[in-house]
């Protein structure tokens, strides 16, 4: 086992590294000027040069990629240049929307997928399966923004029972912040558990084909508990899989969303950094959605070995 | 999707809440200023907040584009044009309690002129020689030369008074003299400001006013539909105008801007650097047809001036609609048909949609035309910075800028001396008929060089709640002046 944490950890900083080096180089051949974009397309050369001074753009292109990561080992992420503030507090700021947005849409689409693909396996070819089915296919060909703007439409224009939009904080109060994540999470969520509860279905269809199931049904096991007590445990692999998959596309793909429902999260602030060139939010970003995938990724492993023993066994002591 | 927002527009009138007496307001702008202090930063969005409510100058511009004082009571130019003598308001405080007087003016001025100053309009500042205060009530300012511009410069968001104690912390936490104060901001969602109790002027009727961006078309329409913006002065959902027409709970109100809305041209490239060429451009598009294609709401325009601006000459019959001519002119000029050219087009719609309209127009008179979209960032860099590009669609938005025809380098490449010369007259000229006439005579010899394709005026599409009053119609400058604004009932 801890042979095995250190090999993952020393992939994580690895990738890492290089996630870095990748966005540095990439934004540095990228057109566009920061300094430039902060003032009016007006501006005269010396007020350009005082700007880029400050921002210490003026400075070799290797001495900033160095005292850049210099800072994030130290845990300084610097200085937004659009917003002037620490890029650690806009980072926070944005996390606070986005995490609970991604875990609200992850508990909402486990919660409605699995039920639905285990009943869709246990019924299998029955209506309740076809019916369920068919509304999985459906809900994988809705674009998640196209849900969105039609959830608005319903439930904050027609039925004016939440806000169709914006983020008020959660200083207002838990409720008063949930009401504006209900609709987005709800549009992010839906066509995801549409995907997993096909593949819920698929998988536990496969383990309830399997030798133990049968055995167990003849041991004199109800059809329930066989499929709950054996089916579903052992189908829980592939399923946890996408799950982690999908959390990591949460972090970093709400942009769309984000957008529908004008909400302040990372999505946002990552398009709204590369259009305006604030290079140092970029680079923060890119690296820091990195890491969480990473960590994901690792989180998904781990599970692997709590729902198969013998995964931790292949290890040795 | 259309018949689906006007059933449910159906429904919600039905449970449309009765709307208590308010007095708070929320706005919807489409994007979110980087920071709050307007000398900072060059952003639009930075003035529409902060000009006029929380930062005020020594003059103020209104919504009919003209100069009328606010810190300064009054003034009075010197007949060589060179001095100018502020009567300052007095008891006027900033909202952290420091006290405005002529030193804010000297400190204000000499910080935006100075060496750091990254001030994006430190040009306007250039020509003050010096300024003195004779007493605190009293700011002299002394000019290097006649600036006819100087007193609308001066009333503009990148000349508004800052306080030595207050102006580091400005940029996040902005302190003026204005009638609201800076309450808080929730990044990438909202600013929040307050009344302020001691303001030195009538206070206003607002408590209270939220500014909320959304960029997104259909969040902005969504929002406004449910009931969560009261007002989105600049909306950026064309589309959705037809449906909010229809619903007497809005008004949608139509204006002018400052926009220039032009096909800039690349006048040191071949063939463009013939003027029979640019000429043909000219006769090529059908403007009525383009405005039409986008909404039809702007209204086209002949020169680099925008209808009912003091000074302005109707030249639009200039070059009208001919794609026979346009070929004649191109043929003497030697441009062969299929001569192939680009257009590099930024991102807003009127460049986007407008450039397909316009390729198709060149490719009746035999161009070819390639169509090369563009995200600001490159735009600024490849063709404002590197004038690299043939032919670009973009809306000049800042009023008076007859003066970048004027320069010795700018991304369209000019260059004309008799214009440059024509220009210098203009600026040192104080006297209003004499410059009226000479603003007449510039906007005549644009159109004469067609140095770019002059389109149409960038029309202002606003949509609010229709009980409001007091917001602009018309936006001779980026702002969202709320001194007046008031509900109805």
């Amino acid at each position: 086992m801890s042979g095995f944490l250190v090999r993952r950890l020393a992939g994580l900083a690895l990738t890492l590294l290089a996630a870095s080096l990748v966005v540095f180089l990439v934004l540095q051949v990228l057109p566009g000027d920061p300094a430039s974009l902060m003032l009016d397309a007006q501006a005269r050369p010396d007020t350009l040069a005082a700007l880029r001074h400050q921002l210490g753009l003026d400075r070799p292109a290797w001495l900033r990629y160095v005292t850049w990561i210099g800072g994030l080992l130290t845990g300084d992420l610097g200085q937004s240049y659009t917003y002037s503030v620490p890029v650690a507090e806009l980072v926070g700021e944005r996390m606070m929307v986005t995490l609970p947005l991604a875990v609200l849409s992850i508990v909402l689409s486990t919660g409605i997928a699995i039920p639905v693909g285990v009943l869709g396996a246990a019924r299998r070819g029955r209506p309740a399966d076809t019916a369920a089915m068919g509304l999985s296919q459906f809900g994988m060909a809705l674009p998640n923004f196209w849900l969105g703007i039609l959830l608005i439409l319903t439930f904050a224009v027609a039925l004016p029972i939440l806000p169709a939009g914006g983020f008020v904080g959660w200083d207002k109060g838990i409720w008063a912040g949930l009401r504006c994540l209900i609709l987005p999470s709800l549009a992010l969520a839906l066509p995801q558990a549409a995907i997993l509860s096909r593949i819920t279905r698929s998988a536990v269809l496969e383990t309830l084909g399997q030798d133990y199931v049968r055995t167990a049904l003849s041991k004199g096991l109800s059809g329930q508990a066989a499929l709950w007590r054996h089916a579903v445990p052992n189908a829980l692999i592939p399923v946890v899989t996408v799950i982690g998959l999908q959390f990591s596309f949460l972090l970093a793909g709400t942009v769309i969303i984000e957008n529908v429902f004008a909400l302040p999260g990372l999505g946002r602030l990552v398009f709204q950094a590369i259009s305006q060139r604030d290079l140092i939010v970029v680079q923060d970003l890119v690296v820091l959605l990195a890491g969480s995938v990473i960590v994901v990724n690792f989180l998904v492993d781990l599970s692997y070995r709590a729902l198969d023993p013998r995964l931790s066994a292949q290890d040795g002591p | 999707m259309k018949r689906l927002a006007a059933v449910l527009l159906a429904l919600s009138a039905l449970s449309a809440p009765a709307y208590a007496a308010k007095d708070s307001i929320t706005l919807g702008m489409p994007l979110e200023p980087p920071v709050l202090d307007p000398t900072a930063s060059a952003a639009a969005a930075v003035k529409e907040v902060t000009y006029g409510n929380i930062f005020q100058g020594l003059a103020r511009i209104t919504e009919k584009g003209e100069v009328a004082p606010l810190l300064a009571k009054s003034w009075a130019i010197s007949p060589d044009g060179l001095t100018y003598s502020f009567a300052l308001q007095t008891g006027v405080t900033f909202h952290d309690g420091a006290l405005f007087d002529c030193s804010t003016v000297k400190f204000t001025y000499e910080r935006a002129a100075g060496p750091d100053s990254t001030n994006s309009q430190k040009a306007f500042f250039e020509p003050i020689s010096s300024i003195a205060c004779p007493d605190p009530a009293t700011a002299v300012i002394t000019l290097k030369r006649p600036t006819g511009l100087f007193l609308n410069n001066m009333a503009s968001g990148d000349a508004v008074m800052l306080s030595p104690a207050s102006v580091a912390g400005d940029k996040t936490n902005p302190i003026g003299t204005g009638p609201f104060v800076f309450k808080r901001w929730i990044k990438g969602d909202r600013v929040e400001l307050e009344r302020n109790p001691h303001y030195w002027g009538t206070p206003v009727k607002l408590a209270s006013a939220t500014f909320r961006f959304i960029s997104d078309p259909s969040a902005a329409t969504a929002a406004i539909l449910a009931g969560d913006l009261d007002a989105f002065p600049l909306f950026p959902s064309p589309e959705s105008i037809d449906t909010l027409r229809k619903d007497p709970r809005f008004a949608v109100v139509i204006g002018t801007t400052q926009g220039k809305t032009i096909m800039s041209v690349n006048d040191a490239r071949k063939p463009f650097d013939d003027v029979r060429v640019r000429r043909a451009l000219a006769y090529a598009i059908d403007r009525n047809a383009l405005i039409e294609a986008l909404g039809g709401l702007g209204k086209p325009i002949g020169s680099h001036f925008i209808p009912g601006n003091p000074g302005y000459v109707d030249l639009v019959s200039t070059y009208p609609y001919d794609p026979e001519k346009a070929q004649k002119l191109l043929a003497e000029a030697g441009v062969k048909p299929g001569t192939e050219m680009t257009i590099k087009l930024p991102p807003p719609g009127y460049a986007r949609r407008g450039g397909e309209v316009i390729a198709a127009m060149l490719e009746q008179v035999g161009l070819k035309v390639k169509l090369v979209p563009v995200e600001w960032a490159q735009w600024l860099d490849q063709v404002f910075k590197q004038s690299d590009f043939d032919l670009t669609i973009i809306a000049h938005v800042e009023p008076n800028d007859l003066e970048i025809y004027a320069r010795d380098k700018y991304y369209f490449n000019y260059n004309n001396a008799d214009y440059r010369a024509l220009y210098h007259k203009f600026v040192e000229t104080t006297d209003n008929a004499a410059r009226l006439d000479l603003l007449g005579q510039l906007q005549r010899k644009l159109s004469e060089d067609e140095p770019n394709i002059f389109l149409f005026a960038l029309p202002k599409v606003g949509v609010w709640n229709a009980k409001l009053t007091g917001l602009w119609h018309d936006q001779p400058i980026f702002a969202n002046d709320l001194s007046n604004v008031a509900w109805s009932d």
